[in-house]
């Protein structure tokens, strides 16, 4: 299994995972990769079976799969995947009341390839008809790009940037939007939400192509035998964020596949087309 | 009317207050009153507020459904996961906080239960945290929480307590004579000092008692190391002799094969004969200064002793056999030390020089007469400690004066 390392917990969670996996009975192992580009161009040498994917890498994968006459398939992922929103904020004392009223203004966005604080909120904009880089000007805060926008820096620091006046309204994910309330980087009655996406669902486990059914079945059995009461996983569910595995679903990812088209990000064959994307 | 009852869901009206400004507080409350699978109600104004009660909702691991009401008004109604009981299921109990009289804790102290207070209840797969001292009757005491609270109550600063400025001036060779016997006074504290605070780290909090003692009688020690010192400085004289027997005697009960084997030789042999010579020193000392000090340091010792006398009748009373490890590490001791000069001469000359008071022959004579007593008390109040610890009396008598020349 393939796995980006956006932070050092990544090795304690597939760690402790392979451990568990191999106490079953399983022979598991994982391959860590500093990029999902990386990620999924293993899925078609043969490297991988499967990969722990964000949506974005889903995306990638499905139309680098379709092209080739092949299939790929979202076979699981965490309870916290399903019906994100993501906002777009403004400070309180902002003229900007909606959509339209950001015309001619700086928006702050995450990583260039972070989906929920980059592509759907865009994607969001031009539904109401606006478009990025004409219409309004967008300013990237780029962490650790190639990671689709896991690491949390990025939506970090267009918040600052948006309490810091440096641009007048900024996008992030709705659980950051609440954690950033808590911690104190957006303060409390500081800021207003503007807009609210559709909702969309986050990473999943997407097998290879030439993945063997078997083991790809074992393995999403046990995952989804794994109980938040046993104290032996619940910590690297807690690190991995779920409380629960579930079954794989990818009717939430069309909206991301229509912004990636939009914006230009990838081609039908999953071919990467940004010339800025650096990973 | 019973049945809008049994249909009716728990509401709260979280009213403007935003979920990041406090909200969450009264939503957890609430929801933690329910038990899994059960409905909360909750309404709100806080512009948004819904958006971030879903983004709650959904890292905790409940369903939320949000509807606008007749009136306008925002409604989420969550149905509680399962998820904080199986935080819970297979915790740990860690026993009671405060001990009934006669209460003991724990006959051994699960390394699962960490640093926990004791009493809390532990989630189970946490750390797994190793104590050295971590069966009860390796440590225990059955005053110890009593001992702890008149150690508590009974700490002095040594600015306040001692007159420092108190008028006294003493012929050379008597206050050279004063800073030796600091010297030597200092060089057991240090020894006093790091032997309890090498047990204090491995002591599982289990044993919460015997840990606060302890980390006091560190603070005790630390304390006299700071008296001493101030005293020997205080007419600009400069630390004296520091001689090899004295140091190996001192070095011997740092390498004590346990708890109780060190309890035993430090704190019932060694202190008790420390505040033997502490009286000595309160009734001879030259200078107000010296006699306050020790008068002060006696009182903190009698503790010391204390501990260390309970927690020895302790380990006797639930293993009896351990008298012969006690007399072991008598004799042990004795044998290593057996080449060793015992009290350095220095310090004899000086607690006779202070003793006598002048350097005349009959002063000396009196001087030397009462630290043979000195002696000879200390050797009784040793007996005494063993016979109390159940010792026959004849074991008590050799055991007694066997005990190292250099006092402690
Ligand atoms: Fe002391
Ligand atoms: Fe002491």
């Amino acid at each position: 299994m393939g796995a980006v390392a956006y932070a050092p917990k990544v090795v304690t969670i597939w760690e402790g995972f392979k451990a568990w996996f191999a106490q079953q009975g399983f022979a598991f192992d994982y391959v860590l990769y500093s990029n999902y580009e990386a990620q999924v161009e293993a899925q078609f040498d043969g490297t991988l079976h499967l990969a722990w994917n964000s949506p974005l890498a889903w995306v990638r994968a499905d139309r680098m799969a379709r092209s080739r006459g092949q299939s790929v398939q979202a076979v699981a992922m965490r309870n916290t995947d399903c019906n994100l929103r993501s906002v777009i904020v403004v400070r309180a004392d902002s003229p900007i009341q909606s959509e339209a009223d950001l015309r001619g203004r700086t928006l702050g966005v995450g990583a260039i390839d972070s989906p929920q604080a980059t592509l759907l909120p865009l994607h969001h904009l031009r539904q109401a008809g606006l478009t990025g880089g004409e219409d309004f000007t967008v300013r990237r805060f780029d962490v650790l790009s190639g990671k689709h926008g896991d690491h949390i820096g990025g939506e970090r620091d267009a918040a600052k940037a948006l309490i810091a006046g440096e641009v007048d309204a900024s996008c992030m994910i709705d659980g950051n939007h609440l954690a950033f309330g808590l911690d104190g980087t957006l303060p409390a009655g500081a800021t207003r939400i503007i807009a609210r996406t559709e909702p969309y669902d986050h990473c999943n486990f997407t097998t290879s192509p030439d993945a063997p059914q078997a083991a790809i079945d074992r393995f999403v059995e046990l995952l989804l035998s794994m109980q938040w009461d046993d104290p032996q996983v619940r910590p690297l569910l807690e690190l991995e964020g779920l409380k629960k595995w579930k079954p794989g679903r990818t009717e939430f990812y069309p909206a991301l596949a229509t912004a990636v088209d939009e914006q230009g990000f990838y081609g039908p064959d999953g071919s990467i087309l940004r010339a800025d994307y650096r990973y | 009317m019973a049945q809008t009852e049994a249909f009716s869901v728990p509401t709260i009206d979280i009213e403007a207050l935003g979920l990041d400004e406090g909200g969450l507080l009264l939503v957890r409350r609430a929801l933690a009153a329910l038990p899994a699978g059960e409905r909360l109600s909750v309404r709100g104004r806080a512009p948004e507020w819904d958006l971030q009660l879903t983004a709650w909702c959904r890292q905790q691991g409940h369903d939320v459904e949000t509807q606008v009401l007749a009136d306008g008004v925002l409604e989420a109604v969550v149905t509680r996961g399962p998820w904080a009981e199986g935080r819970w299921r297979g915790a740990l109990d860690t026993g009671h906080s405060r001990l009934a009289e006669g209460e003991m804790p724990a006959e051994t102290a699960d390394p699962a239960w960490g640093l926990a207070a004791r009493g809390a209840t532990v989630e189970a797969g946490g750390p797994s945290i190793g104590f050295g001292l971590s069966r009860r009757d390796d440590l225990w005491a059955a005053t110890a929480g009593d001992l702890y609270r008149q150690a508590a109550a009974a700490q002095w600063d040594p600015e306040t307590a001692i007159d420092w400025a108190a008028p006294f001036d003493l012929p050379p060779a008597i206050e050279a004579a004063v800073a030796q016997v600091m010297t030597y006074l200092i060089e057991n504290e240090n020894a006093a000092l790091v032997v309890p605070a090498r047990h204090l780290g491995q002591v599982h909090p289990q044993y919460r008692e015997v840990q606060q003692v302890l980390a006091l009688q560190c603070a005790d020690e630390a304390r006299h190391i700071e008296v001493f010192t101030r005293r020997l400085g205080l007419r600009g004289q400069a630390p004296r002799l520091s001689t090899a027997g004295g140091q190996a005697s001192l070095h011997t009960l740092m390498l004590a094969p346990d708890f109780s084997s060190a309890t035993f030789l430090l704190g019932v042999l060694g202190e008790g004969s420390f505040i033997t010579l502490l009286t000595f020193l309160q009734n001879h000392a030259p200078d107000p200064v010296t006699r306050q000090i020790c008068r002060l340091t006696a009182r903190d010792e009698a503790r010391h002793v204390a501990f260390a006398m309970a927690h020895l009748e302790h380990r006797l009373a639930v293993q009896p056999d351990y008298q012969t490890r006690l007399q072991n590490a008598v004799e042990q001791r004795h044998d290593e030390l057996a080449d060793t000069a015992g009290l350095n001469e220095e310090v004899f000359d000086a607690l006779v020089l202070l003793a006598a008071g002048d350097l005349n022959p009959a002063a000396v004579a009196r001087g030397h007469l009462a630290v043979q007593q000195l002696k000879l008390d200390m050797a009784a109040g040793r007996r005494a400690r063993l016979l109390r610890l159940g010792f026959a009396p004849a074991e008590a008598q050799r055991l007694a004066d066997l005990h190292t020349r250099n006092f402690m």
